[in-house]
């Protein structure tokens, strides 16, 4: 239920730093976020789709992850063009879809589908551990690495507690249902995940207090340095550079 | 919107990172974990089924150490699954963490009362931690574009089974705990898991 598809790979972007895709990532995907202009946001789709493509990544599983947004994105394409008021489009019979409402739904889908596809590519190919001691040595705050790095290292235990729990309810014949016994089940069955969580979590603790654990959490990875490193960080600058200044062409042709 | 979304949660998780020191980082990190785990429990209402969101729940747990917690969960969730990208988020962890923290002001001091009124502030706080979400949501669509003020009542009417499923499972939830390991739960000083340590 729980996996990590996209973290081990061979290709260019699974070996470049997860410091720099990390910074590049959450660079590139603000720029994208706040452009309008249609001239930018379909270079982002272009590029998220060729860093995508960069990660050779099962493109059949990337297609499948992207499904979950295009189901909300085709309900935006339902409300939107029909509530938005504005110039009409056009109608179709007493419905009338409006121009603004349409390019909403365009400008949105657009974003949404190129961030998701940077997000893929560029921080899913390491795993949740890289990442979080990436995060340690960009500055994030140390609690915030452990508190990440402790959680990953327990939802695997708590994912087999909760299948434990279920396995057991359906052993003694519990069929779920729109009925409030089931609801009484699920959450008794919360509750002692709860439990044994807070319990394991006692025992974590003192197990690390016995271990000598005096409130640091040491990071001991290791990003050694390369050139590509450095070339992916220039190529990624200047894609940024191009993106912000497709959405500001208009000031800029003002200027000149 | 998301920029001030982001702030803002991360205004929120520097006071619930202020508030755990790092005797109960392991603890934090551990319920976080269930957290997102309880999330991936669908429940049956009608045909369909719904996700278990438990943020009323966490916030009654945890307190302001909830966003951390839940920051903490949307990330995984995002690395996992996919779900939202980086750019949401801060707007994703106000959503679901703000209510909690809410809730948690609200209803916990309901909690030292008796039974009937336990059902009734826990299924308050779990209705209450959704029904704010989807509030936040529809602020935040509105922020954005006023136009979106059907899109933000449909969010809201949408999201009332969820609230009433939410309510109960919280409430029975509580009643659980009380039973089994009261500790867990804040007593009346509004003070979270004081006692769950010495306990033994």
């Amino acid at each position: 239920m729980i996996d990590e598809p996209f973290a081990h790979g061979s290709s260019i972007i699974h070996r470049i730093d997860p410091r720099f895709k990390a910074v590049f990532a959450g660079a590139l995907s603000v720029a994208t976020a706040v452009s309008y202009r249609f001239e930018a946001l379909f270079f982002a789709l272009g590029l998220s789709l060729l860093l995508v493509i960069a990660a050779r990544l099962a493109m059949g599983l990337v297609i499948k992850k992207l499904m979950v947004v295009v189901g909300f994105l085709l309900l935006l394409w339902l409300v939107l063009p029909l509530t938005f008021e504005g110039e009409v489009f056009t109608r179709i019979g007493p419905v009338k879809i409006t121009r603004p409402g349409l390019i909403l739904s365009a400008q949105i889908t657009l974003k949404s589908l190129s961030i998701l596809m940077m997000f893929i590519a560029l921080v899913t190919t390491a795993s949740l551990v890289t990442l979080g001691h990436a995060m340690d040595r960009l500055g994030i705050p140390a609690k915030i690495v452990h508190l990440l790095l402790m959680s990953y290292r327990y939802i695997f235990v708590i994912e087999q507690e909760y299948r434990r729990l279920s396995r057991a309810a359906a052993v003694r014949g519990f069929t779920p249902g729109t009925n409030l016994h089931t609801y009484r089940t699920y959450a008794y069955l919360v509750g002692m995940i709860f439990v044994r969580a807070a319990e394991r979590a006692d025992q974590v603790y003192k197990a690390m207090r016995c271990r000598g654990f005096n409130g640091r959490f040491y990071c001991l990875a290791e990003f050694p340095a390369h050139r590509r490193n450095w070339i992916f960080a220039g190529l990624m600058t200047i894609s940024l550079a191009v993106l912000v200044l497709l959405e500001f062409t208009n000031a800029a042709q003002v200027l000149t | 919107m998301l920029i001030s979304g982001a702030v803002l949660a991360a205004a929120g998780t520097a006071v619930g990172l202020k508030k755990i020191d790092y005797d109960r980082i392991a603890r934090v990190g551990i319920l976080s974990a269930s957290f997102f785990v309880a999330s991936l429990i669908h429940v049956p209402i009608g045909p369909a089924s719904i996700h278990l969101i438990m943020n009323g729940l966490v916030g009654l747990l945890l307190g302001w150490a909830a966003f951390p917690a839940i920051l903490v969960a949307l990330l995984m969730q995002g690395v996992f699954f996919q779900y939202g990208g980086i750019t949401t988020l801060g707007v994703n962890t106000m959503i679901m963490a703000l209510p909690a923290v809410i809730c948690y002001h609200l209803f916990a001091p309901l909690l030292a009362k008796g039974r009937k009124a336990v059902l009734a502030a826990a299924f308050g706080c779990g209705f209450c931690a959704v029904l704010l979400g989807a509030v936040i949501v529809g602020l935040a669509l509105m922020f954005t574009e006023e136009k979106f003020l059907e899109v933000a009542t449909l969010v809201v009417t949408a999201h009332l089974p969820v609230m009433i499923i939410e309510g109960l499972i919280t409430a029975f939830t509580v009643v659980f705990l009380q039973k089994v390991q009261p500790s867990m739960l804040p007593t009346f000083d509004g003070s979270p898991q004081k006692t769950a340590n010495s306990q033994k």
